[in-house]
């Protein structure tokens, strides 16, 4: 419980830096994408099922947050992005950056191309390559730079929650 | 042991594929939902401004206070050679200022005599501090503002920055409210040449944000009246926008292949990138229309 606590007050931060601090240090007007760092990291780190619970309520909330899309979407793309990150969980290790980057990477740019398709394809708005230039690729590069920082922090997060967990299990045993 | 902790894992693994099931399910109806009913202020989303607006502009101004020790020492430098050249303009806008102020006097005097209401002088406004720049996502130009329904704020009203038109609310919760900018891809403002009073649109693009432009289409203009650096104001027949608010100036004008209308781009008057207070006009179109 209190894990689960602690996960929520986290990604509420994450939230909360994504809506004021990073526009802020965005680079020619691009903000990483901190949320999909963190569905990607914290699936990556505790398997399929958290990754598509965190996700889930990830996307949920910045839906809330910022309704540009249709409420849900992202809560969608997120969860199946915490899922997939999820199914690395047995093969690879937790210290091992490359990863979450690659992760973060696939996940950043699917999330583009669907808000693009969903929001400027339908409106006729064809310039594909403009988009992948200018918002896409640029979002999916300062994104990566972001989770080179960010996965380590959670990952001692991460350990420290795991660590308190095997405590409180070994107290009630 | 080992079986154990196989058939752990295994029922672990079913139940996330039936959670994912049964969540994608749910978001598909959320995502249904939302496009059928278009509640985009639902209470859920109030709520969630509500607890975080605060948070927000208390971030924001950690925020703020770090990037202004930056700029300091860069600006000191600029700053010098900056007053100089402000204090020749104050000089030749004080002038300006007097003709002016004695051109209004007799503009009010012979307005009066015409019985004309005093259009815009009249609109009353309120301050606001930009809490929140909302290109958390990229895509669009939206920001948040730090007041909201508490201070009389409402959906739909006009938002200036500086000399010309910022945006318009979109969404508005106790204390804070969400502007869309006019650059913003989804905006049109129904607008028209002061010069020449033929009506256009101004439509926000993403793809010229960049250029610091905004498109103007299907100007009605037969006699190819307007020219480069015509002021571009808001007109009269919107139903939201107030009419007389300076929007840009014309920079580029061609006819289209249909040989009716014209069209081109604008440069607005507001610096978009760097925008921090905005004054928010408490009349709304639609109240003001009778």
């Amino acid at each position: 419980m209190r894990t689960k606590l602690i996960l929520f007050a986290t990604m509420l931060i994450c939230l909360l830096l994504q809506c004021s601090l990073l526009p802020a240090i965005s680079i020619a007007s691009i903000t990483p994408n901190l949320m999909i760092i963190f569905t990607v990291s914290f699936g990556l780190m505790r398997g399929k099922r958290s990754g598509l619970i965190l996700g889930f309520i990830c996307g949920l909330f910045t839906d809330l947050m910022l309704p540009d899309l249709f409420i849900g979407l992202r809560a969608f793309v997120y969860m199946y992005i915490g899922y997939f990150s999820g199914y690395c969980y047995h093969i690879f290790y937790d210290e091992d950056i490359k990863m979450p980057v690659l992760l973060t990477a696939a996940g950043d740019f699917v999330y583009g191309c669907l808000f693009y398709i969903t929001k400027f394809l339908l409106r006729g708005r064809i310039d594909l390559i403009y988009y992948i230039r200018r918002i896409i690729l640029p979002e999916m590069i300062y994104t990566i730079l972001l989770t080179i920082i960010c996965y380590r922090i959670f990952l001692l997060l991460n350990q420290k929650l795991e660590k308190m967990d095997k405590r409180s299990v070994g107290s009630f045993v | 042991m080992t079986y154990k902790t196989g058939v752990a894992m295994k029922k672990n693994h079913i139940r996330s594929k039936t959670l994912l099931f049964i969540l994608s399910i749910f978001s598909g109806i959320i995502i249904i939902l939302s496009f059928v009913l278009d509640f985009s202020v639902n209470p859920l989303n109030y709520a969630a401004g509500y607890v975080l607006a605060p948070l927000q502009s208390g971030i924001n101004q950690v925020g703020g206070w770090l990037s202004g020790k930056m700029d300091y020492f860069e600006d000191n430098l600029n700053l010098v050679a900056e007053n100089e050249k402000l204090q020749t303009q104050v000089d030749e806008l004080t002038v300006e200022n007097t003709q002016l102020l004695q051109d209004r006097e007799e503009l009010n005097s012979l307005r009066d005599l015409y019985a004309l209401d005093h259009k815009y002088e009249s609109y009353e406004k309120i301050g606001a501090r930009v809490i929140s720049r909302e290109n958390a996502g990229n895509w669009f130009s939206m920001f948040t503002i730090d007041k909201g329904s508490d201070d009389g704020l409402a959906v739909d009203m006009n938002v200036l920055a500086g000399a010309g038109l910022a945006g318009i609310i979109t969404e508005v919760g106790p204390n804070y409210a969400r502007v869309r900018a006019i650059i913003d891809d989804y905006s049109n403002v129904s607008a028209e040449i002061s010069e020449t009073h033929d009506t256009c649109i101004i439509a926000g693009d993403l793809s010229l944000i960049d250029d610091g432009r905004i498109n103007l289409v299907k100007l009605d203009d037969p006699d190819s009246k307007a020219k480069i650096g015509d002021t571009v104001v808001t007109s009269n027949i919107s139903d939201k926008f107030l009419p007389g608010i300076l929007i840009g100036y014309i920079t580029e004008i061609h006819t289209d292949s249909n040989n009716l209308t014209r069209s081109g781009y604008i440069s607005p008057v507001v610096d978009f990138k760097s925008i921090k207070e905005v004054l928010v006009v408490t009349n709304l179109k639609q109240n003001t229309a009778e």
